[in-house]
């Protein structure tokens, strides 16, 4: 999609107090003024900068690139807001922006919607929505509509964000986790786990110091690069929260299969490997936010890995296991140490163990 | 990562193997039935899911996992009067992440903080101080839980406390003790115990001369194990080597932690913050004599049991439920009536779905491969 220059077509406001209070929710030029300053500024583009109450997108440019819409939506309420290797800001584009990418789509258009916590910083926003624009450049997708909400302190924590995306997906791709068949290899495109540990190192709340820092990337290009290797491509699949092994059990009961991987080739960093070991975690349950699992046929399956290791974001790729018949649904690691596990669905939340 | 990996080799492992297979087959009983070797403790029965272990040893060996999982032994009314403290509006109720799910008898921690209970989860007990501190006008009640590998840090930290003179901060403590539970297992009349691997982060702290009765009451080896999968298969070895010759001795295996006197630092403070308590009822166990701890009179005041009434109502466990048998190795977590069915890690009825170290849990979680080969 072309991205139209920014012209302006009337004065933005400023803010010019340093908190949100309620007043900036109240609907009347407190209101607009944050929207300009905060939002229209930075995410600088036509479509948005009128304030309609909808943005208003010409259909000619999603024919042009397939013939089926990709639309989904997420919210984010990571806390800290700012860690190691990103933010919310950017966290809530390429979340929305890999949700597209894992189904084949071109992402295009993002909405963003904010509930903020009276009291918040200006500059804090302008942080965040500045990194928000950031990640929509780097994804090749522009935010072109919003809303802005005020509560009262403590009815949220700071910032919550919600963004959905619109994508467009080709002629004939059809990904899906029902289809991995016996036989086919299960890639992912790098060291795994690091956005999770990255998250609770950040929160500080159990005095431990780590380098590690989130993975957080758009993962268009990558899926792109993989389809274009790798045709037969049954499907990808973005490795976020519940982290490798909840993605790598819904593709064995979606299709029906066992799933087998290998410890010894699954990337996870030393750092992350010791930080689990100290709190009683399994890094396989770790959220990622840049890291995606591929599963191809046997016969691509070199193909999509030289495409991913050839990639920015794919340079640490491997393949790391295998689908096979029987034991439907069940999902197994052959362990560094020769022995066999089942690695199940977790029930909740990982809960640190006491010793 | 380096001084770990050494201990996760595969290729000693496959020698390892070998090697118990061989001196298994060698001992007279596997002509009629499988050893029962019991590790008493949680982080062992974590290990060998972990790691797989179960199912690389020969059949001629049987696991059978002990009680050694202390959020597993919990009973349900201890469960509801620590709920009881945490519902308390001035009560900040701080525990161990494993504790948070375990079910009371009408709720687990967890919902307590969804119904509005202030819990937070720690990491250490000193962290709860550290919240005691910013937090004066609140009260910080620390759960104590855990053998005597997290009995001295919360004695430490009562001991901190004390030095501070900070008052608002507490401990609930349901610290129970080794010894008189595995004296309890031995004693019980449906046991078929061939040999113990002894914990590894208890003898850290009692040593291991407090086991000696197991050798020379019971007859019955015990090799104190390290938690890396190859502690685990060479304290296997140890305990066959011991049936093999015919001795019954108590071995420690892992030296590099454990010294056979323990750690007279943590016992000190231990004994000077904690007595042994007459009895203290476990889960599926029941009553053991002399099996946990209380505050001592002179911190009194750190005792969250004094300082707040507790309902302290014996809950029953639920009828369906075998984890006794299951703690006892009489039965497998898979043979129990209610395993997968009633019971589940998402509805657990027993305490041993409730925790991974939980046997049934961690049956449940990373199990099964064995049991449904040896099934098929």
């Amino acid at each position: 999609m072309t991205v139209i220059p920014f012209a302006r077509t009337r004065p933005l406001g400023r803010v010019h107090v340093p908190t949100v209070t309620l007043a900036h929710g109240g609907g009347g030029k407190a209101m607009r003024d944050l929207i300009d300053d905060v939002f229209v500024a930075p995410f600088e583009n036509l479509t948005l900068a009128p304030l309609e109450d909808q943005a208003r997108i010409d259909l000619d440019i999603f024919g042009a690139l397939g013939d089926r819409l990709a639309f989904t939506t997420d919210s984010f309420v990571v806390d800290p807001l700012f860690f190691p290797g990103g933010d919310i800001g950017k966290l809530a584009v390429y979340g929305t922006v890999n949700d597209l990418a894992v189904g084949g789509a071109v992402p295009l258009l993002l909405s963003c919607a904010v509930i903020i916590e009276e009291g918040v910083s200006i500059d804090l926003l302008r942080r965040v929505t500045g990194s928000m624009a950031e990640a929509a450049t780097a994804s090749g997708v522009q935010i072109v509509t919003g809303d802005t909400k005020v509560v009262h302190k403590g009815a949220c924590d700071k910032l919550f964000i919600t963004t959905t995306g619109i994508g467009v997906i080709r002629k004939g791709l059809d990904l899906g986790a029902h289809q991995a068949r016996p036989g086919d290899a299960i890639l992912v495109n790098g060291l795994l786990g690091d956005h999770g540990a990255a998250i609770l190192g950040a929160r500080g709340d159990m005095a431990l110091e780590t380098p590690i820092e989130s993975d957080c990337a758009p993962l268009h290009s990558l899926a792109q690069a993989i389809l274009t290797a790798a045709p037969h491509t049954r499907l990808l699949r973005d490795a976020t929260r519940g982290g490798v092994a909840t993605v790598l059990n819904e593709i064995a009961s979606s299709s029906g299969v066992s799933i087998e991987i290998d410890e010894e080739l699954t990337p996870i960093r030393d750092e992350v490997k010791a930080f689990c070991e100290i709190l009683g975690l399994d890094p396989l349950y770790l959220a990622n936010e840049g890291k995606l699992v591929a599963v191809v046929p046997p016969e691509e399956a070199d193909a999509a890995l030289a495409a991913m290791q050839g990639h920015v974001l794919g340079e640490g790729a491997r393949i790391i296991g295998h689908a096979g018949e029987g034991e439907d649904g069940r999902v197994t690691m052959r362990t560094c140490f020769g022995g066999r596990r089942i690695v199940d669905m977790l029930v909740g939340e990982q809960l640190p163990r006491i010793c | 990562m380096k001084y770990v990996d050494e201990f996760r080799d595969r290729e000693k492992a496959a020698v390892l193997i070998k090697e118990i297979e061989t001196l298994a087959a060698s001992i007279e009983i596997t002509k009629h039935r499988p050893i029962n070797l019991m590790e008493v403790c949680g982080g062992h029965t974590h290990s060998i899911f972990r790691y797989g272990i179960e199912g690389m040893l020969p059949d001629t060996i049987e696991l059978v996992h002990g009680p050694g999982c202390p959020v597993c032994v919990l009973p349900m009314g201890r469960v509801d009067d620590c709920i009881s403290i945490a519902e308390r509006p001035e009560v900040i109720f701080t525990t161990f992440g494993d504790a948070m799910r375990v079910p009371g008898s009408k709720k687990s921690l967890l919902q307590a903080k969804a119904d509005g209970a202030d819990v937070r989860m720690v990491y250490s007990p000193m962290d709860a101080l550290a919240i005691a501190r910013k937090n004066p006008e609140r009260e910080v009640v620390f759960f104590g839980i855990g053998f005597e590998t997290t009995m001295p840090s919360t004695a430490l930290t009562i001991l901190q406390a004390e030095t501070e003179g900070i008052r608002n901060f507490s401990v609930f403590c349901n610290h129970i003790t080794i010894v008189p539970t595995i004296k309890a297992i031995l004693d019980s009349p449906d046991l078929h115990l061939d040999g113990f691997l002894g914990p590894g982060h208890v003898s850290m702290v009692i040593g291991t001369s407090p086991y000696h009765f197991i050798a020379q009451y019971y007859k019955r080896p015990m090799v104190v194990a390290g938690f890396e999968p190859l502690d685990v298969l060479q304290s296997i070895w140890m305990t066959l080597k011991q049936i093999k010759e015919g001795r019954a001795e108590v071995e420690n295996q892992y030296a590099r932690i454990v010294p056979d006197e323990g750690n007279a630092a943590a016992l000190a403070a231990v004994s000077k913050v904690y007595e042994l308590r007459e009895f203290f009822e476990w889960r599926g166990l029941g009553s053991i004599d002399h099996s946990g701890v209380k505050v001592r009179e002179a911190y009194a005041h750190y005792d969250a049991e004094r300082k707040f009434t507790v309902p302290n109502i014996k809950i029953a466990d639920p009828k369906s439920c075998q984890c006794g048998e299951v703690l006892k190795g009489v039965i497998k977590p898979w043979q129990c009536k209610v395993f997968g069915t009633a019971c589940t890690p998402e509805t657990p009825l027993g305490a041993l779905m409730v925790s991974s170290e939980g046997a049934c849990a961690a049956y449940f979680q990373y199990g099964g491969i064995k049991k449904q080969a040896g099934a098929a």
